[in-house]
């Protein structure tokens, strides 16, 4: 079995060659006749203002450390979903592995959800709207058309 | 020693080739399908229909000057779409392309290598992947491509939880994380689709968020970000990322249809084999048994890539709320509940059945709550 | 000369110990010595991946695969996160006065006294090669020790995950009046 790892070592390195390869080639090929314009940060032709390197939301952070939390009771399931429908086990007890086996299962995917109903309810996984202000515009179409498309499609 | 090292080298290049050829391909076919639905003309000129259209796009992107912006982080700039590359390569290890070949007397199998945890790695594999496009990004310094590489590092965590699940609910069945044991367990025409449909469409749904295919696109949607994460990119790097996207897309229509549409088997395989075997002799017959199969595993495999593709030019792009909302309030529970559902269905006698009847039981409780909740607020 | 002919006698199983040996102390070295934060991210990410594979090596193949999954797919990528809400500048890891410097390489000598002197009076159990189960890293393994030997702390963790995550919750609270852009 540790071959057969071994044979995962080979194919990074090949593939770290193959990405090497192409890049060299396609170094060796082009032309390479910079200038500041070409150079420049792309602002859709508006000149940049600072880095780019700014703070954002703070919404992407608390998704990132809830998926953790998800994540690590994902992996944690993975040893019980592979011996969970094991035959052999079944026989041996005469189907009481069924029930132990489902009861412990149930247990654990039921904190799994309990947890996600409390990052529900808590607002957590809304993502922010921004928020719309009312202009002067008067339109011939009514608002409730409007009203009705937005809880339509809300 | 050196014999076994070649032939682990040839392996490694047929799968190279295979993927990047394929993923070459798909470039061709994706816009041969768009212009079949948008019904134009589309790619016509390089050779006979158009099919040398990828060598002369692979041309035109080594020849592309390529430049480095002044303020991005050099190195990290380079190593971005190295590392998307990679990622998208190195799940193609497991894929078990087909039975075994008989060569003098040994059963070799079709695959790069069968391990133990090979779903656990295409999982840690796909996890990794959020790397090349965020550290692609970050490098460039540019605002749409920060926006970009973080919209889709936070896309591709939301659904990979989901996608795991679904995973768990094909392990339960199966009771083991190797590929080729889950797929061997699906012989005939004994699939997984038919044991868990609500898995198998969650994660195909999944599979095109993590791809970033054109519903769950908003890492790049032209629209608002220009190009997204490869806004800054040119020549063969800005060719990594497009290329892994086409060969990520290649590989999770592999893993899709070996954990749900079992890989090379196909009904009636056993009396192919059998009479193949007869009338060929046991080696050859056995060896053309197997190209059979992996026949049918392409066949497979490109019907997915056809459905990707189908997909992108059916539906338009998510709102990012809308996608969020899906991720974590959809797919989610949903998986959850397809777990147990399916976990509770093994235990039974018959999982195909009660599997069935969990699912009836969930969705009229869904649906009569549902009503009955509408009911009352419509009465208020 | 003695050198080159242990390299020349080293077996195809110590060349991949020692690559990746030496790939972990590159990535190590380099979390600590980068000056910009994210390299040292990426670095960390590196040096995961190459204990994975000296797990891998030591047949621990799921804890290999947790440790990619969780430790470099998904801390790393909260890391990456922190680092870049944050928005740290370099200079701001530079190390300028020097009281500092060396209250920091005389606390760090001292851990590493302390480490040394308990690694050395440390009982140090071998394996016997002869009855030891290779199979012991391998996930059916692990399953059937959850569910056998330590089933109430498997589901014991379970509720430890929910008050993680109700802290999780807790540090994500919107204040009233706060802007995001």
């Amino acid at each position: 079995m540790v071959s057969q790892f071994g044979f995962v070592l080979l194919f990074m390195i090949a593939g770290i060659f193959l990405v090497l390869l192409v890049l060299g080639i396609a170094r060796i090929l082009r032309p390479s006749r910079p200038n500041p314009e070409k150079n420049a940060i792309y602002e859709s032709g508006e000149e940049t203002e600072g880095t780019a390197h700014v703070s954002f939301n703070l919404r992407f952070y608390i998704v990132a450390l809830i998926f953790i939390l998800f994540d690590v009771e994902l992996v944690l399931l993975f040893p019980w979903a592979s011996v969970f429908g094991d035959k052999a086990l079944f026989d041996d007890t005469k189907g009481v592995w069924a029930i132990y086996a489902g009861i412990e299962m149930f247990i654990f995917v039921f904190v799994l959800a309990l947890g996600l109903v409390y990052a529900w309810k808590k607002g957590h996984l809304d993502w922010i709207k921004p928020s719309q202000e009312e202009t002067n515009f008067k339109s011939p179409v009514p608002k409730e058309l409007y009203k009705d498309i937005n809880e339509k499609y809300a | 020693m050196e014999f076994i090292l070649l032939i682990k080298g040839l392996i490694i290049l047929t799968i190279f080739a295979l993927s990047l050829g394929i993923a070459a391909y798909e470039t061709y076919f994706e816009r041969v399908i768009a212009a079949y639905i948008q019904d134009r003309v589309g790619p016509d000129r390089a050779g006979p229909f158009g099919i040398l259209q990828p060598l002369a796009d692979a041309g035109k992107l080594f020849f592309k000057e390529d430049f480095i912006p002044t303020l991005a982080d050099k190195g990290l700039f380079i190593i971005g779409p190295g590392i998307a590359m990679l990622t998208a390569l190195m799940s193609s290890a497991v894929i078990p392309f087909g039975d075994t070949l008989l060569i003098k007397g040994q059963y070799i199998p079709v695959q790069g290598m069968d391990v133990n945890i090979g779903i656990l790695w295409v999982f840690g594999i796909v996890s990794l992947g959020v790397y090349g496009i965020l550290i692609g990004g970050w490098a460039s310094n540019n605002k749409y491509s920060l926006y970009g590489a973080i919209r889709a590092a936070s896309q591709n965590i939301s659904y990979e939880l989901a996608m795991g699940i679904t995973l768990l609910s094909v392990i339960v069945v199966t009771g083991s994380l190797s590929i080729r044991t889950i797929v061997g367990l699906q012989h005939g025409i004994d699939w997984n689709i038919f044991y868990q449909p609500v898995g198998f469409l969650i994660f195909v749904t999944c599979s095109l968020a993590e791809c970033n295919r054109t519903p769950f696109d908003l890492p790049e949607s032209e629209n608002e970000l220009v190009a997204g994460y490869h806004t800054e990119y040119g020549s063969m790097k800005l060719g990594l990322y497009l290329f892994s996207e086409y060969v990520n897309m290649f590989i999770s229509s592999a893993i899709i249809a070996s954990l749900f549409l079992g890989a090379y088997n196909y009904p009636g395989m056993d009396f192919v084999h059998s009479f193949l075997t007869g009338k060929l002799g046991e080696s050859f017959g056995h060896n053309l048994a197997t190209v059979l199969g992996i026949l049918v595993y392409i066949l497979k495999i490109f019907f997915f890539i056809f459905v990707f593709m189908w997909v992108r030019w059916t539906l338009p792009r998510f709102k990012y709320d809308q996608l969020m909302n899906m991720a974590w309030k959809w797919m989610m529970p949903l998986s959850i509940v397809n777990l147990i559902i399916v976990a509770a269905a093994e235990l039974s006698p018959y999982p195909l059945l009660f599997n069935y009847i969990g699912l009836a039981i969930f969705a009229f409780l869904y649906f009569g709550s549902r009503t009955v909740y509408n009911n009352k607020k419509s009465k208020l | 000369m003695h050198f080159l002919e242990i390299i020349k006698n080293l077996s195809l199983v110590q060349w991949a110990f020692y690559f990746l040996s030496i790939l972990t102390l590159y990535g190590a070295l380099g979390t600590i010595l980068s000056k910009n934060p994210i390299h040292s991210v990426i670095y960390l990410v590196v040096t995961f991946f190459s204990i994975s594979g000296i797990y891998i090596m030591l047949n621990a193949q799921f804890l290999a695969a947790v440790n990619v999954i969780v430790y470099a797919g998904a801390i790393m990528v909260l890391f990456l996160f922190v680092l870049m809400f944050l928005n740290l500048k370099e200079e701001s890891t530079e190390m300028k006065t020097s009281p500092m410097l060396i209250a920091a390489v005389s606390t760090g000598l001292l851990l590493g006294l302390i480490l040394i002197a308990t690694i050395r009076k440390a009982e140090i159990t071998r394996v016997n090669y002869n009855d030891f189960d290779p199979n012991t890293g391998l996930i059916e393994t692990l399953g059937m020790v959850l569910y056998k030997n330590y089933m109430l702390p498997f589901e014991l963790v379970s509720v430890l995950f929910l008050v993680a995550m109700s802290g999780a919750i807790l540090l994500g609270k919107r204040e009233k009046g706060e802007s995001h852009f």
